[in-house]
């Protein structure tokens, strides 16, 4: 029996369920070195972190060259060796301008005397943590959350680790081919990871669509009994996190808290691949496996690409455009970011890179609501999309809350089965930044109408006092 | 290398769409609204066919220059003024004359529809608010029942001579007597008095399971609604001359229930989206066309009570909504407290 969740839907054609098909048999190819990578210093969530380096430094392979700026963040290594070039914003795949360190490539590829395997077996857990902290792991499913930060928090609240190999975003095959060529990675990072962790569950959910994956799997799990695949239903969005938690133990991740409050951690396949390699070989992270798909491009590919090379150079690996794009888009259809340029480099978490020709998202004019109620019965958070999108307009902010807003996951389901086609995330993206708005005015203003009141009871203290010694 | 980006636009996500749009949609809604016309064709003559194109077109024309009037693009392309059109025609006793289609388009699309801002913004159904407005003003008309197979001239009007008149299962069904001349067969296959559409319930049902293969419409409304009219007719038959199951059937398959639960009930625009809501609102179709049936001054209620429930959508939508994910049931009782 495959493991789902209620609601959701299935991009696709019969025929190509998911568009895979493009990419899904074509093995990882390894991307010749740029001239140059582009080291943005924010690839995580969180603080950005700190350049440690400066202009015309020699740095190596895997040399840290900026330190993460607080708890909730990750440094940055050099994933090519050369000369420090220039620090300075460039422009990053969220479409901002982001200071970056560009190192130009000398082509030795010379590895960081920092870069040798550590003994797992006998680390201490905070030794393990804090190796995993300083390879600058993020999840590399494209949330790009620091690892260490997940772990740390988790431990004692979790008793269940999940694998999330479900990639569900259409296109995308990435993870697929991982867990096709490199399984043992994931699994050896399943371990450790359970093992940091003290958990007894430690799940690989995997959806259908990549059968051909569970034979090595299962062979490579038997030996440990904590390690379970669980197949998953094909369907969008089953890899979003609260929705694979909810598919493979049933629990719902309460409104507004995190996985840990539900007992589990979810990590990409490639995210407890860069553990694995982390403590086998010492390797901070400097790939990753891309994607490159879409009706635009020639031929496209799984590329694996060092981290900081300009999206640019994978096109130029793939044939280039066969026609000229419509749309660029850094990510899957489902919840990327449109790009306008090709210089942003690749970050830790691009999973993909696609290129459409046609008017792949079907945009119409003055779209009308024809009250069908498909997003609701699309919704994975059992949201009313439909009543979110009026009172949004209206900026009925409270109806709006009352209505979900607030818990909307920008999965994208209900704006993908809208026959209407109206663009009901891009609302609610308004919406919900109104809603925060007037939340932290309110704040403000509770704030202040509290100073106000402290000090006039204390005016008033200091007038009374004469009076009582009178 | 260089590439030319001079066509790429960029937008919010996501950036794929289904196949599926309103147009889609309303045409699958005229391709399951087919067999019932054959069936109409069938018995009624090549008259009813007359009335449904004359009812399309003039809806399809009545849009086309509300849209010119107010200098609104023209909206006719999502094909949704067609499923009006054929609905109106429908709802209309073959006999009546060719006009009157025409007149009820004119009422169901300007008034009930264009009026409050066009499709999606109605807060009635299009077709049946023309009915009720035809049989205020021409109940004579909207009365006169052909029997099967009269031969009616083509486009004239109908004389009393024509008309073989007779009446519906339901004005028998009245009476609290179960017909005696028109079995169940009859009735499933269409071969009774009635407006154009309403006759085969077999017809009308085939139509629903294209809808639902189709996933145009949920099966919460219809289910819910011929559900609830089973249950009750059988719970309080009228007549103790026949079983209750007789009863019961004769009920569910006769007049306008088919037609009013599986192609007016599931409006989209007037009728609620959420799954609880859709079931109460079907329940409560149900519940007004038996308590019309059984002690109104009409035969039939199917209309009316559609009517009646499609002003309370907002209302019952407001009161239905889903149990977030992440909410648990005990602990939002909790907060209520």
């Amino acid at each position: 029996m495959a493991y789902s969740f209620r609601g959701g839907i299935h991009p696709g054609t019969h025929a190509d369920p998911g568009y895979k098909s493009a990419t899904n048999t074509k093995p990882i190819e390894k991307l010749a070195l740029p001239d140059e990578v582009i080291l943005p210093v924010s690839m995580h969530i969180g603080a950005p972190a700190k350049p440690i380096v400066s202009v015309g430094d020699t740095v190596d392979l895997g040399q840290p060259i900026a330190e993460a700026g607080g708890f909730v963040s990750a440094p940055v290594h050099a994933t090519v060796s050369g000369k420090v070039k220039a620090i300075e914003p460039r422009l990053h795949p969220n479409g901002s301008k982001v200071l970056s360190i560009v190192i130009e490539n000398d082509g030795e590829d010379r590895k960081h005397e920092s870069v040798h395997p550590y003994d797992f077996a006998s680390m201490s857990n905070e030794e393990r943590i804090e190796c995993i902290r300083s390879a600058g792991i993020v999840g590399h499913g494209g949330a790009t959350f620091p690892t260490h930060v997940k772990i740390q928090s988790g431990i004692g609240k979790c008793d269940t680790v999940i694998i999330n190999a479900a990639e569900c975003e259409p296109y995308i095959t990435s993870d697929h081919r991982l867990l096709l060529e490199r399984p043992e990675e994931t699994i050896g990072g399943l371990k450790m990871l359970a093992d940091i962790m003290g958990v007894q569950t430690a799940i690989i959910a995997i959806e259908e669509n990549k059968k051909d994956t569970f034979a090595k799997i299962e062979e490579l799990i038997a030996d440990d009994p904590r390690l379970k695949l669980y197949p998953l239903t094909c369907k969008y969005p089953q890899g979003a996190e609260k929705q694979l938690i909810n598919a493979c133990t049933g629990r719902e991740v309460p409104s507004g808290k995190l996985p840990a409050d539900a007992g589990c951690a979810v990590f990409n396949v490639d995210t407890a691949g860069a553990v694995y390699r982390r403590f086998t070989t010492g390797m901070p992270v400097i790939r990753r496996i891309v994607t490159i798909s879409g009706s635009a491009v020639a031929e496209p590919k799984n590329l694996e690409a060092r981290i900081g090379t300009p999206i640019e150079k994978l096109i130029d690996a793939c044939g280039g455009f066969k026609e000229a794009p419509n749309k660029l888009l850094a990510g899957g259809p489902m919840m990327g970011n449109a790009q306008f340029s090709l210089d942003a480099p690749v970050v830790k978490g691009t999973n993909a890179f696609l290129a459409f020709a046609g008017n792949e998202d079907k945009r119409v004019k003055d779209p009308q609501c024809i009250r069908c109620g498909k997003c609701i019965n699309a919704c994975p958070m059992h949201l009313l999309p439909i009543y979110m999108n009026v009172y949004g307009k209206q900026e009925d902010l409270d109806n709006a809350v009352d209505c979900g807003m607030m818990d909307c996951i920008e999965c994208g389901s209900c704006a993908y089965v809208c026959p209407a086609r109206i663009p009901l995330v891009a609302q609610f993206r308004l919406t919900k930044g109104k809603i925060q708005a007037k939340r932290a005015a309110e704040r403000a203003k509770a704030e202040a109408e509290k100073k106000k009141a402290e000090a006039e009871a204390a005016a008033k203290a200091e007038a009374e006092k004469p009076a009582e010694n009178k | 290398m260089a590439y030319d980006l001079s066509k790429v636009v960029v937008t919010s996500s996501p950036h794929i769409k289904a196949d599926d749009d309103t147009r889609s949609l309303m045409l699958d809604v005229l391709i399951a609204l087919v067999p019932a016309l054959a069936v109409a064709v069938y018995t009624f003559g090549a008259r009813a066919l007359i009335h449904v194109v004359i009812a399309m077109v003039a809806s399809l024309v009545f849009e086309t220059i509300y849209n010119k009037i107010v200098h609104h693009p023209n909206t006719v392309g999502d094909l949704s003024c067609l499923v009006t059109g054929v609905l109106i025609a429908f709802n209309i006793p073959v006999a009546a004359p060719l006009w009157l289609s025409a007149f009820g388009a004119l009422f169901g699309i300007i008034v009930v529809k264009m009026l409050f801002g066009g499709i999606g913004k109605n807060f009635m159904n299009p077709a049946l608010g023309a009915r009720a407005f035809m049989m205020a003003s021409w109940a004579g008309f909207m009365t006169t029942w052909t029997a099967p197979h009269a031969n009616l001239p083509l486009f004239g009007n109908v004389t009393v001579t024509d008309a073989i008149s007779t009446a519906t299962p339901l004005a028998t069904l009245k009476t609290g007597a179960v017909p005696a001349d028109t079995g169940l067969l009859e009735m499933l296959l269409g071969q009774t008095g009635g407006v154009i559409g309403e006759t085969s319930a077999l017809a009308l049902l085939a139509g629903g399971v294209y809808l639902l293969w189709r996933k145009v419409i949920t099966i919460n409304i219809p289910a819910a609604y011929i559900l609830t009219v089973a249950v009750i007719t059988f719970l309080f038959p009228l007549s103790g001359d026949v079983s209750r199951v007789q009863w019961m059937l004769s009920q569910v398959l006769s007049g306008g229930l088919m037609l009013g639960a599986i192609f007016m009930a599931t409006d989209y625009v007037t009728s609620p989206v959420t799954p609880k809501g859709q079931i109460i609102f079907g329940v409560g179709c149900g519940l007004l066309t038996v308590f019309i049936r059984y002690f109104g001054g009409l035969p039939e209620g199917v209309s009316y009570s559609i009517l009646i429930m499609n002003t309370l959508v907002w209302a019952i939508d407001k009161k239905t909504h889903p149990r977030k994910f992440g909410y648990q049931l005990d602990k939002a009782k909790k907060e209520a407290q």
